[in-house]
């Protein structure tokens, strides 16, 4: 392949790769910006979404059919149920805890962590799970980018979702509330806003997502597995300091950007794909060092 | 607010015998007695014991260790630090490669695997405390997965397969090479980190700590350098497990990527907040249950994670303090 042309693939799959963590760290920056919770659970919910996406599909193709009309059913319900179980968690563990010493809550979200994923490695016998779709991966070209429909479909959702997201924070009472939840809860309290509907919903949404982004990352990769959750936990997290930690365009920008890095960072000789999750994890810390606020923070600084 | 009213003082038998301890141990005569007990029935162990029961024993001490490391961190200046693992591999593979790969003698290895910790101390806790605290933990996190990437990729660590042949600690003439010998060289060093957490615990530095972790702004107000004296925490936590990662490295001869993985940090983690955070009889006694209860209980041993998650929820939600109690004086001021 010539030069030209990898590059334009390597942009295509660092699109498609970094909107998955774009609509991880959607969740995480949300969660943190309102209630200033490294939401460890983050990815396992992502995982979680994976395998009740799994779930579904096997008993709804078989009575509709399989292709891309059980797979959006089967993806709608996952996301709904996910998103109860983020609203679940968020009233037992994280509830409880909001007035708490911050360390508190910290471990408390590390535990739901583990409950999550060891019980989901305990019911999939810690085995990789083919994510089948029966959905065409016969490949054209679109001058010189190698497709097939699975992926052009994928990313078109990705960004469909990025995009209602951003209405619903910006458009909607509910994600003004939001917002304004993340800069000063306690006046917002005697505004009147009912605070912890509002965090409850901030949970049913970011779960949500994540559970979405967890199913397309299952159709995209073909096969799901319990530790899927970890490393997108952390590379969502690294999105969302990309972007400015606590502001929802910011994480999606951080996701692609993300990516992006990732992406053509596997092309740069020794780096390579062994190396790319290291690479990752050298921009984190670059960030934290140079730009802590993000590309779309506020320039002041704020300590824990 | 329902969420933080407060709980009603109760009295229940439990509480009554801990409140009795307390005053048995008031007396420091009956203190000092019971310790050099313990000391004491701890030295003759080995005599009378099976070399089963001294391997547990000696990985009790090993946890005792680089937990009261993690402690100074967790407990002490309150951060959140789930890559220690991390760090005891740190140790581990300087010690590795040095002893095995350049013929070093054991003991001279430390220094260096403390240099080691101390670097990567530097490297992470630097641009991370300068931010928020919270954030420690997940860089902490993702640095104990990197750390593990990258000795599984290096050549000099010997990839997945790991390091052989690392020679075991000479002490006067003497090979340590029987469980024994490190039944006694870990009980040495368990001591050793008591003395030291201890001597920490109530230094100017220990009391900056506290203060911190109670009260960030009003522990800047006073003049504490908040970020220096966390960093301080960090290093000096990641030093300890680096030691413990050397020792660790000397008694196994071989280590290789799999001991060194995120479920060993949460290991050390719940170790540390079961017993209590902060408290050094909690630590010793978190250890206890992380190490003894997977032996006392073989057949939970897939579901063994699982229940530890649920145990460290309950601990969060309901006794934060963990298992060992505070001082009544603590506990009754709240």
């Amino acid at each position: 392949m010539a030069i030209h042309e990898i590059l334009i693939q390597q942009l295509f799959n660092g699109l498609l790769i970094g909107s998955f963590y774009g609509l991880v760290a959607v969740g995480y920056s949300m969660v943190y910006g309102i209630i200033k919770l490294l939401n460890f659970a983050h990815g396992d919910i992502y995982m979680l979404g994976a395998f009740s996406g799994l779930v579904f599909l096997s008993i709804i193709s078989p009575t509709i059919g399989a292709g891309w009309g059980s797979l959006i059913l089967g993806m709608l319900i996952s996301m709904i149920l996910v998103g109860l179980v983020g609203v679940l968690i968020q009233r037992v563990a994280y509830r409880p805890m909001l007035k708490a010493p911050r360390l508190s809550i910290l471990i408390t979200a590390l535990a739901v962590s583990m409950i999550l994923y060891n019980t989901i490695m305990l019911l999939s016998s810690g085995r990789f799970l083919p994510f089948r779709t029966e959905i065409s991966t016969e490949s054209f070209f679109l001058g010189p980018l190698r497709l097939n429909e699975t992926r052009v479909v994928l990313i078109v959702a990705a960004f469909a979702l990025m995009f209602i997201m951003h209405m619903f924070i910006t458009k909607t009472m509910y994600g003004k509330a939001m917002r304004a939840i993340s800069m000063d809860r306690d006046t917002c309290q005697l505004m009147g806003i009912d605070v912890y509907k509002i965090i409850a919903l901030t949970f049913f949404v970011g779960s949500a997502l994540a559970a979405g982004a967890g199913i397309m990352a299952g159709v995209y990769y073909g096969t799901i597995h319990f530790y899927m959750g970890f490393l997108i936990g952390l590379k969502a997290f690294t999105a969302a300091v990309i972007g400015g930690i606590g502001i929802i365009p910011g994480a999606m920008l951080g996701g692609l950007l993300l990516g992006l890095l990732e992406s053509f960072g596997t092309q740069i000789p020794f780096i390579g794909t062994v190396w790319k999750d290291v690479f990752a994890f050298a921009f984190l810390i670059l960030f934290l060092i140079f730009k802590p606020n993000g590309l779309l923070g506020r320039s002041e600084k704020e300590r824990m | 607010m329902a969420e933080i009213k407060k709980k009603a003082k109760t009295t229940n038998p439990f509480e009554t015998i801990i409140e009795a301890l307390f005053i048995f141990f008031e007396k420091k005569i009956n203190m000092y007695a019971f310790i050099a007990l313990a000391v004491g029935f701890l030295i003759i162990f080995p005599n009378v014991s099976s070399r089963f029961t001294q391997e547990i024993m000696t990985n009790l001490f090993f946890y005792v260790v680089v937990c009261l490391g993690l402690n100074i961190i967790v407990g002490y200046a309150g951060l959140l630090h789930l890559g220690f693992a991390a760090f005891f591999a740190v140790g581990a593979y300087t010690t590795g490669i040095l002893s095995s790969r350049m013929g070093m003698d054991f003991w001279l290895t430390i220094p260096f695997s403390i240099l080691a910790a101390i670097i990567a101390g530097l490297a992470i806790g630097f641009p991370t405390l300068r931010l928020r605290g919270d954030y420690l933990a997940i860089v902490t996190l993702g640095f104990g997965e990197i750390t593990r990437l990258t000795i599984r990729n290096l050549d000099v660590t010997g990839g997945a397969i790991g390091l052989i042949g690392i020679q075991r600690p000479v002490f006067f003439g003497i090979t340590l090479n029987q469980i024994s010998h490190f039944y006694y060289m870990f009980f040495i060093l368990a001591i050793l980190a008591i003395i030291i957490s201890y001597r920490l615990e109530n230094s100017r530095m220990g009391r900056a700590w506290e203060y911190i972790r109670e009260d960030e702004d009003a522990a800047a107000a006073m003049g504490i350098n908040v970020v220096t004296t966390r960093l301080y925490a960090f290093i000096i936590g990641s030093a300890f497990g680096a030691v413990g990662g050397s020792f660790f490295a000397a008694k196994m001869t071989a280590i290789s990527p799999d001991s060194f993985m995120f479920i060993h940090s949460v290991m050390f983690l719940m170790a540390v907040v079961l017993g209590g955070m902060g408290k050094i009889p909690g630590v010793v006694l978190g250890s206890m249950l992380v190490v003894l209860i997977p032996e006392v209980a073989r057949g939970i041993g897939p579901y063994r994670l699982l229940i530890f998650g649920f145990l460290l929820l309950i601990i969060m939600l309901y006794r934060p303090q963990g298992i060992w109690p505070d001082k009544p004086a603590i506990s009754a001021k709240e």
